[in-house]
């Protein structure tokens, strides 16, 4: 049973979906906060390579390498997106142009790729990798064995995490001042909100949650390093915040709905299906395409509660 | 306890590049007041007030609250010593409920968000200063006198004894404003004090205790609103007495002799829906006919419509019989129609532009200032030497960009360039708004001329004084339908204020 199609299917698309997850939560807060971040997949890679190169050279336990190797991730995708953030917030750079060279500069052929060969990250798998773990020893349980109690520990954290987001935007103070501060920061500043405080700590934020998704493909499902691994799994995560209308939970589904576009490629061709391979890869672009036309027009952005000053630098007015 | 001093300004200096905005302000506030900041555009009342809340340091000059000094470096120090602003801008978040931008940023909000504790708080907060609000409506639901409570709620929330309103009127309906007086009065028993910063001399008389007039960054004195009166105060403000009457017309108005004429017009706003519904109005040969009405009611889309920048959904406009092309700013323009749009800065004129250029724009085309295509430079620029000097504009030279003039140089080269098409009708929308005194004079006597002349004027404007000085009739626009039209010599401005409040809609129905 736990060998159909739509099992594995359903649980590749948790798998596959999770470093999405976590890089379009990510972007949740950016935006919330008016910062648009096209940098995203140069983050996810840069993320990615150094949480490799943590895990091949941090000791310890395994779960002590796997936790240390997360960290650096997070830590280097924070870093990168700290540039971002005093791109757009400091310096108040058109945030499309910042966003774009941040990815070519520390994407497939920059940052990330000249870091992998200094350090030879891709010279050795990674030897720790993030194991699927067997949760109270349910994982061979019928149907939500698979489903619910054989992934990751980052799938269980990401899952907390879309809980915690949901509450902590629509729930606490600082929630609702971050997305004033999206909204309109005139009012925010005025109302005594520090807005580039909010920004610069949510563009970070981003990019940490960036990092672990880059993180996740270097450490498990690629297992080792490859230049530019993530193939544009960024660019989705883009797409994914539109697609889950800048909310936590929406955010998941659409995850999930493009993890499953990912793995299908994988799955079909180990059950000897016969379709393109290549155009199965290409799935998940079609869709971002189909999604991002889909809610570009201005009707429906006014409409899926896009952050009305996303995009747009604050500049406090002066005479 | 009523003469306490609350705020004590003294020698207020602040200089901005090429400007002194505040050149040694005296000001002094006494609890639980109603003081009014009177004065002019560019009579330093905003940077005073802007002073007052943090958002810019004095060059020179004290500061005490309740006899002690103080210096405040954001809005967010001032709002914790309890001086509050309420902008004329209103600073809200669309999307979010009233009661969450009431409580947005307050340091006592605890940080797990209790939504129907906050709800009640409000909505007492609301009922205790007279003023009916929803508090979980949605700030884009509301009508503008609605997000003006929501913008004083705020104040009164974060505990501000101090509330600065920055014209606050401007948007309000004549019933919205009465309301707002009586919450000002609610404020004021409390023993709150309040600063109201207007240019309307009515209202400042009706609703403060004590006035204070500035003039070209300087206070000109304070004085008990009880020992004054509007003479007197327009003549501190300007200094010069100035007249107030109804403008007398050289020649009388033919409105039978119509130039203008709209039918049954309907017209989209900018995001698609329905903003006017079945206008039909007649402008006669040298007649000047008032569209007054509140802010957002259809008065731009009507100007745009006529003008040919909107297309017509339903109807026509025909300039002395002839129909003109729907949606088509040239047919517009070769059919006679001039346009001084509300936005001059940006739809009227190109603001980076000089001058001269700005003055050829409409009749580039004409042989007399291109020829094959190529401009003739010369040609314009005595064009518009001849027009600087015929509409008294004032600039250094006809080479001098459009932005750089005062507001009101800027319309005075806007009217030029507008009249020197020769058109049959002058679509004047707000066109002495953010003017000061002696320009909006200029305007209104440029008007006059043009009306003088033959020309069919029609002249939409927010300032139901203008109209009633100006317009030979008075049109009412009510969400998107002319509600009324009234003889000038008929009008009175209450029923005029109802009607603008839509407010005979529910009497006769």
């Amino acid at each position: 049973m736990n060998n159909s199609l739509l099992i594995v299917i359903l649980a590749s698309a948790i798998f596959y979906g999770t470093p999405l997850l976590f890089a379009a939560l990510g972007g949740v807060f950016t935006e919330r906060s008016g910062v648009l971040n096209l940098g995203v997949e140069g983050m996810m890679l840069i993320g990615g390579v150094s949480g490799a190169w943590a895990s091949q050279h941090i000791g310890g336990s395994a779960w002590f390498t796997v936790f240390a190797s997360i960290l650096v991730a997070m830590f280097a995708g924070g870093l990168t997106a700290l540039l971002h953030a005093f791109l757009c917030v400091t310096l108040k750079a058109n945030q499309t142009v910042a966003g774009l060279s941040i990815t070519i500069f520390a994407g497939a052929l920059g940052l990330s790729s000249y870091f992998a060969n200094v350090w030879k990250v891709a010279a050795h798998p990674v030897t720790r990798p993030i194991r699927k773990l067997d949760v109270f020893g349910l994982a061979d349980a019928p149907v939500v064995g698979p489903l619910l109690f054989n992934h990751t520990i980052l799938t269980y954290v990401s899952w907390v995490l879309v809980a915690a987001s949901s509450f902590y935007l629509f729930r606490t103070k600082t929630g609702l001042q971050l997305r004033a501060v999206g909204e309109s920061p005139q009012t925010a500043d005025a109302m005594g909100i520090n807005v580039v405080k909010y920004r610069y700590f949510h563009t970070v934020l981003g990019g940490m949650l960036a990092g672990i998704g880059g993180a996740f493909y270097s450490l498990a499902i690629v297992s080792t390093w490859v230049d530019g691994l993530t193939k544009g799994a960024g660019w989705i995560a883009i797409a994914l915040v539109i697609f889950g209308f800048w909310r936590p939970d929406l955010t998941l589904v659409g995850a999930y709905l493009f993890g499953a576009l990912q793995s299908l490629g994988t799955t079909l061709k180990a059950r000897s299906f016969h379709i393109s391979g290549d155009l199965l890869d290409a799935l998940p672009f079609i869709m971002t395409i189909v999604v991002l036309v889909l809610v570009s027009s201005r009707f429906a952005h006014k409409r899926l509660g896009a952050p009305a000053a996303l995009g747009v630098p604050y500049e406090r007015e002066e005479r | 306890m009523t003469n306490t001093i609350a705020v004590q300004m003294s020698g207020v200096v602040k200089r901005f590049p090429g400007v002194v905005a505040n050149d040694g302000v005296e000001f002094e506030l006494r609890r639980g007041e109603v003081h009014a900041l009177l004065g002019e555009n560019g009579a330093g009342k905003s940077t005073l007030s802007n002073i007052l809340t943090g958002l810019y340091r004095p060059d020179e000059g004290t500061i005490e609250l309740n006899g002690a000094p103080v210096s405040f470096s954001s809005p967010r120090d001032a709002l914790n010593a309890g001086i509050g602003m309420v902008h004329q801008h209103f600073r809200l978040v669309e999307t979010f409920s009233v009661a969450e931008n009431v409580v947005l940023g307050n340091p006592d909000t605890a940080f797990l968000l209790d939504t129907a504790a906050i709800n009640e708080r409000v909505k007492e907060l609301a009922a205790r200063y007279d003023m009916a609000v929803d508090p979980e409506a949605r700030i884009w639901q509301l009508s503008v006198g609605e997000q003006q409570r929501v913008e004083i709620l705020k104040v009164l929330y974060r505990g501000a004894q101090v509330l600065i309103l920055d014209e606050p009127t401007a948007v309000l309906t004549p019933i919205e404003a009465d309301a707002l007086f009586r919450t000002l009065r609610a404020m004021t028993a409390e023993g709150r004090t309040v600063i109201f910063i207007s240019h309307k001399l009515d209202e400042v008389m009706a609703v403060s205790d004590r006035i204070t007039v500035l003039r070209g960054g300087r206070t000109v004195g304070t004085v008990d609103t009880s020992t004054t009166n509007k003479r007197d105060l327009a003549s501190m403000m300007v200094g010069r007495n100035v007249e107030f009457t109804r403008v007398q017309r050289k020649t009388p108005a033919q409105a039978n002799d119509i130039v203008l004429h709209v039918e049954n017009l309907g017209g989209h706003d900018d995001r698609g829906r329905d903003a006017l519904h079945g206008i039909t109005l007649t402008v006669g040969r040298g007649e000047i006919v008032g569209i007054a009405g509140v802010a957002g009611n259809g008065q731009r889309e009507l100007a745009e419509v006529i003008a040919g920048m909107r297309h017509a959904t339903t109807g026509s406009v025909s300039v002395e019989g002839k129909i003109l092309q729907s949606g088509k700013a040239r047919a517009a323009i070769a059919g006679g129609v001039a346009h001084v749009p509300e936005d001059r800065l940006h739809t009227g004129l190109a603001a980076g532009h000089s001058v001269e250029d700005n003055l050829a724009l409409k009749s580039y085309r004409s042989s007399l200032l291109s020829r094959f295509g190529l401009l003739r430079r010369q040609a314009m620029r005595d064009g518009a030497v001849d027009l600087v000097e015929r509409y008294d504009v004032k600039t250094p030279s006809t080479q001098t960009a459009v932005r750089l003039l005062s507001g009101g140089n800027v319309q005075k080269v806007l009217l030029a360039r507008e009249f020197s098409t020769d058109p049959k009708v002058l679509i004047a929308a707000s066109p002495t708004r953010g003017l000061d005194v002696g320009a909006i004079e200029s305007v209104r006597e440029r008007l006059v001329e043009a009306a003088d002349s033959g020309l069919g004027v029609l002249l939409i404007s927010e300032d139901l004084d203008e109209i009633m000085s100006l317009a030979d009739r008075i049109a009412v626009i009510y969400e998107g339908r002319i509600v009324a039209v009234i003889p000038a010599d008929k009008a009175d401005r209450e029923t005029i204020g109802l009607l603008m409040g839509g407010s005979h809609l529910e009497a006769t129905s």
